[in-house]
């Protein structure tokens, strides 16, 4: 049984779904990531909508306006982001990484007027050349529900690591 | 003072070919994969030169304190309970395990949790026993427990430097014309600058010197980076040809002595220090005056201009990386191997920055840098391909990095400031 906070005001309960629901869409998410369906994945998203990768190892509330992150993306930027990803050019990611994701520990930590907020655990495996490496951490997830379809308005990906070795980047969409 | 770059004559070493008469400077592949070279650059390059530490404002009080590896040494870099800078090895005189384990706090003292033998965080011993245990002069007849200080610690506009080697000329005397670029990073703000919260740590699987001569490589910008580039005329706002038409002023290359050397020039980026762009708006252009007319009254027009307008990237030898470009990053790397390297990249900024003015700056510094940047990444693949193309280096074993050679006066998309790094590396690698 998830906690359950109410932040900003009543939200109604119909418009709260299951925690199946929501894990459904975020191993959606995971399969377009996995299959570089990248103009897919990016049409889950808000128009007003942020992606952030903090620096290794940050608190949940770290602010991209006081500290240095890897990524904090507004949805102009996370646009180009995937129209860079989907060029030839993008040469940290071609030929195309293999990647893999393991989504688990699925939890709904609450909801106000922005969403609905989900806690995830993430393994991400990304294969290239002669190397596999291994990200791992947790999303948090605000979504949002239009027209009936659930979206995405704001992703943080938190690596629950000391720094990126042997990394070295986040060239893919964690 | 620096100088324009020139080439300076002709040799034929192990590692390095130039002929200055044709114009043409060669590296052996052999510098970027050899067991052997690598142990000879941590004794005559990282155990001779002076290497970047960390910066002042990463320690506002006394007894701040942050864990550093510097070229393979666990180090303390710190303050004193009097405020003053100090710089221990991170090893328990007793038997050895790291006295401070964190990556940063405030402490009047560092107690080694393996025995408990504890110090002052001035580095004396300050353990206590009953009598008898140890002899009553333990530690005071040359045969200290205090921790041990790193040899050398001296620092230039708050940039701290370390030296392994006790015999080391001075750091000013050391840093010779690259305290240019210290002074010109450093003068971006009346307030002082500061290194702002997050580093970005990483490691690269490629030689060190691939990354050395990347941070001030112009001429691999357009090819390597077309798709920055393509984000970057679209969130400047306006065309390409309108933002490139902005740009004036022949480029240059600096040598500033002993191996440091730096490239100059202009690109479209907006400066949060000095060059606004479209996208910033009204509000842009009437925080980037100003931030001008401030500069101005401080150092003076000519050197306001330079400071806000031109872009520059800077290697101070053998491993400091200075990049004053649409942010400005301080970049220290290391080897641990011939082939990866440790990276660790700061954001430097100017204190007292108000909240939209440091977002602004932060948002600039990641469309490009760093490992989630619309570039490093790209950097990054490119390097680690060249290791991996050095596999070859028995059937095809020379870099070229004649770029420009012949030329009165080198252009940032040259390869001099390249060439200094080599001459001086190839100096320390092959002196008797």
């Amino acid at each position: 049984m998830a906690e359950m906070t109410v932040a900003n005001g009543e939200v109604e309960a119909s418009t709260l779904l299951s925690r199946a629901e929501y894990e459904d869409f975020l191993f959606w998410e995971a399969q377009l990531l996995d299959e570089w369906r990248l103009d897919e994945w990016l049409a889950l998203f808000t128009e007003d909508a942020t992606y952030d990768v903090p620096t290794a190892g940050s608190p949940d509330d770290v602010s991209s306006s006081e500290k240095l992150f890897y990524i904090a993306d507004d949805y102009f930027r996370l646009r180009h982001r995937v129209t860079r990803l989907n060029k030839k050019a993008a040469h940290a990611e071609w030929p195309r990484s293999q990647v893999s994701r393991i989504v688990s520990n699925v939890r709904i930590l609450g909801s106000d007027q922005a969403g609905v907020q989900l806690r995830s655990t993430f393994v991400t495996h990304r294969s290239k050349g002669d190397v596999i490496d291994m990200y791992c951490g947790h999303h948090l997830h605000t979504l949002c529900q239009i027209d009936g379809q659930l979206r995405i308005r704001a992703k943080r990906s938190m690596l629950d690591m000391a720094h990126l070795r042997p990394q070295g980047r986040v060239s893919i969409i964690l | 003072m620096a100088t324009q770059i020139k080439a300076t004559g002709s040799s034929n070493g192990r590692w390095i070919r130039e002929d200055r008469e044709r114009g043409l400077f060669k590296v052996s592949r052999e510098a970027f994969t050899s067991q052997e070279v690598f142990e000879h650059e941590r004794e005559r390059i990282f155990g001779k030169c002076w290497l970047y530490l960390g910066h002042g404002s990463e320690l506002p009080n006394a007894n701040d304190f942050v864990t550093r590896n510097v070229a393979g040494h666990e180090l303390i870099f710190n303050r004193d309970r009097k405020g003053e800078f100090r710089a221990f090895f991170n090893t328990c005189p007793h038997r050895g395990a790291m006295v401070a384990r964190e990556k940063c706090g405030n402490a009047l003292g560092f107690k080694c949790f393996y025995h408990g033998w504890a110090f002052n965080n001035n580095g004396k011993y300050a353990t206590r026993y009953p009598k008898g245990t140890y002899p009553d002069d333990f530690g005071k007849s040359g045969d200290s427990v205090d921790l041990t200080a790193v040899p050398r610690l001296e620092q230039y506009r708050d940039f701290y430097f370390v030296n392994f080697d006790a015999d080391a000329p001075s750091l000013l005397e050391y840093l010779a014309g690259s305290t240019e670029i210290l002074d010109l990073v450093s003068d971006h703000s009346p307030n002082g600058m500061e290194i702002v919260g997050g580093v970005q740590e990483y490691s690269i699987r490629a030689n060190w010197k691939l990354l050395v001569e990347n941070s001030f490589d112009g001429y691999h910008a357009a090819e390597t980076h077309e798709t920055y580039f393509e984000y970057l005329f679209d969130a400047i706002g306006g065309t390409a040809e309108e933002a490139l038409s902005k740009m004036s002023g022949a480029s240059q290359s600096y040598d500033y002595g002993n191996g440091h050397a730096a490239i100059e020039g202009q690109a479209p980026w907006g400066r949060p220090i000095g060059r606004t762009i479209p996208a910033w708006g009204e509000q842009g252009e009437k925080d980037i005056a100003l931030i001008i007319a401030e500069l101005e009254g401080r150092v003076g027009k000519e050197r306001a201009s330079r400071i806000a307008t031109r872009d520059r990237n800077a290697v101070i030898f053998p491993n400091l990386v200075i990049n004053d470009i649409m942010a400005i990053t301080v970049r220290s790397l290391y080897p641990i191997g011939p082939g990866e390297i440790r990276v660790s990249s700061y954001a430097l900024a100017p204190k007292g920055e108000t909240p939209e003015y440091r977002k602004r700056r932060l948002d600039n510094f990641l469309e490009f840098l760093g490992p989630g940047g619309f570039a490093t990444p790209d950097d990054v693949e490119a390097l680690e391909s060249a290791q991996t193309g050095y596999g070859n280096a028995q059937y095809a074993p020379w870099n070229d990095i004649s770029r420009g050679m012949l030329k009165e006066e080198p252009a940032n998309d040259d390869e001099a400031q390249m060439r200094c790094f080599w001459r001086q590396w190839a100096k320390l690698m092959e002196e008797e």
